[in-house]
């Protein structure tokens, strides 16, 4: 809890690019007066082990979400499309090179 | 034979080749492939003497910063705090091991740290005082790092081979840490008032301790001259410089310049604060000699 009078600064959120990644990931988030300082932090909080080669950060505020109450609208209908993964076709034995 | 208990993680890491891991790995050893032999020639007392300088420069300093860890203002600044103190830590057991080595008298970089008492440390007098505030810490750690940098970014040609990769190692590290502070002076001198007030009393107090840094002490002067060491007079325009430019960014005034000091501390005068320190320093080492983790 914050105390009465005290400014907290705002959330980020931060993706890091691993070395050995192709996409970055997120990773955490942490506290910043400003995007400037939320960069350094996150270079101090997430790549102290030698981890990353690149580091996003947004503001936690900026993030649009998915409702959790709108999940069975948003995401049951494609459970039962089973045609959408390519191991639900069989492929016929005189189609080579597959 | 039953397989020894852990041997299920022997397969993960027996390999040379570690660059399957996306993360924590591909740690390199900055002396990696430098030799260490002692240049032909090099007055070994004096290279000795000179890398227990800048070594005590940097275990003195860190140790204050390790202090502000649970009393940074802010978690994420702690633990940059003790990212820059680990990175001081790590360049003092370099430059610490290497005056040993140099001395070859039986001694280590424990036995320098844990073993020397107020007298025989060689840090600047800058790295010492406990901080009044986060102000002051970042007035001085401002100091500390651009003094620092100007002078590893020199020493990175040493002829040496072992200091001059210290010293290329230390130059990355010292960007940051000098970055650091500048952002947080910038960010406290154009703050509020208040902000604004105590960041100028800081800078206008660490300044009267900078004149130090740039006293030629017998041992540096021989250094330098014979190509392993800096001549710490020629930092001062860089260090100038810098300083004046995160001044007018913070819209802070410009102390007057000190004096060039008498560099009491290389001589191993120091203030009353140095005990204090090398009393938590070394406590566990005097109590349990010889003791290990």
């Amino acid at each position: 809890m914050s105390e009465p009078g005290r400014h907290e600064w705002p959330l980020f959120e931060v993706f890091v690019r691993a070395k050995r990644g192709l996409n970055h990931v997120h990773v955490g988030s942490l506290r910043a007066a400003d995007h400037d300082m939320a960069l350094h932090h996150a270079r101090d909080l997430y790549t102290r082990r030698n981890e990353g080669v690149s580091i996003w950060v947004v503001r936690s505020d900026d993030v649009v979400a998915s409702a959790p109450a709108e999940k069975e609208s948003f995401f049951e209908p494609s459970g039962d499309k089973i045609y959408r993964h390519p191991t639900h076709y069989t492929i016929p034995g005189s189609v080579p090179h597959i | 034979m039953p397989e020894e208990p852990g041997s299920a993680y022997d397969a993960l890491t027996d390999h040379e080749d570690d660059a399957r891991w996306a993360y924590g790995t591909g740690f390199t050893d900055p002396l990696a492939g430098v030799s260490s032999a002692v240049p032909g020639g090099a007055d070994r007392e004096a290279l000795t003497t000179y890398c227990l300088m800048l070594g005590d420069d940097a275990l003195i300093m860190s140790h204050r910063l390790q202090e502000w860890v649970t009393r940074a203002p802010e978690i994420e600044d702690e633990l940059a705090l003790a990212n820059i103190a680990l990175d001081l830590l790590g360049q003092a057991r370099l430059l610490l091991g290497r005056a040993a080595e140099v001395e070859d008298a039986g001694r280590d970089e424990d036995s320098l740290a844990y073993g020397r008492e107020a007298g025989e440390f060689r840090n600047v007098c800058l790295a010492e005082p406990a901080d009044a505030d986060f102000a002051h810490l970042m007035a001085r750690l401002l100091a500390f790092a651009t003094w620092r940098l100007a002078l590893l970014d020199r020493l990175s040609a040493s002829a040496d081979p072992v200091l001059a990769a210290i010293a290329a190692k230390g130059v990355k590290e010292v960007t940051y840490h000098r970055d650091y502070a500048a952002r947080w002076v910038v960010r406290l001198g154009d703050g509020t008032d208040l902000s604004h007030q105590r960041m100028q009393a800081a800078m206008t107090a660490v300044a009267t301790q900078t004149g130090e840094l740039f006293a030629v002490h017998p041992v540096e002067q021989a250094m330098a001259a014979a190509g392993f060491g800096v001549d710490p007079a020629q930092l001062r325009p860089e260090f100038a410089t810098v300083w004046s430019q995160v001044l007018d960014a913070a819209t802070l005034e410009a102390p007057a310049d000190p004096a060039v000091g008498v560099g009491e501390g290389r001589d191993g005068r120091h203030t009353a604060a140095l005990s204090g320190i090398l009393d938590e320093l070394q406590s566990v080492a005097r109590s349990t000699p010889g003791g290990v983790w």
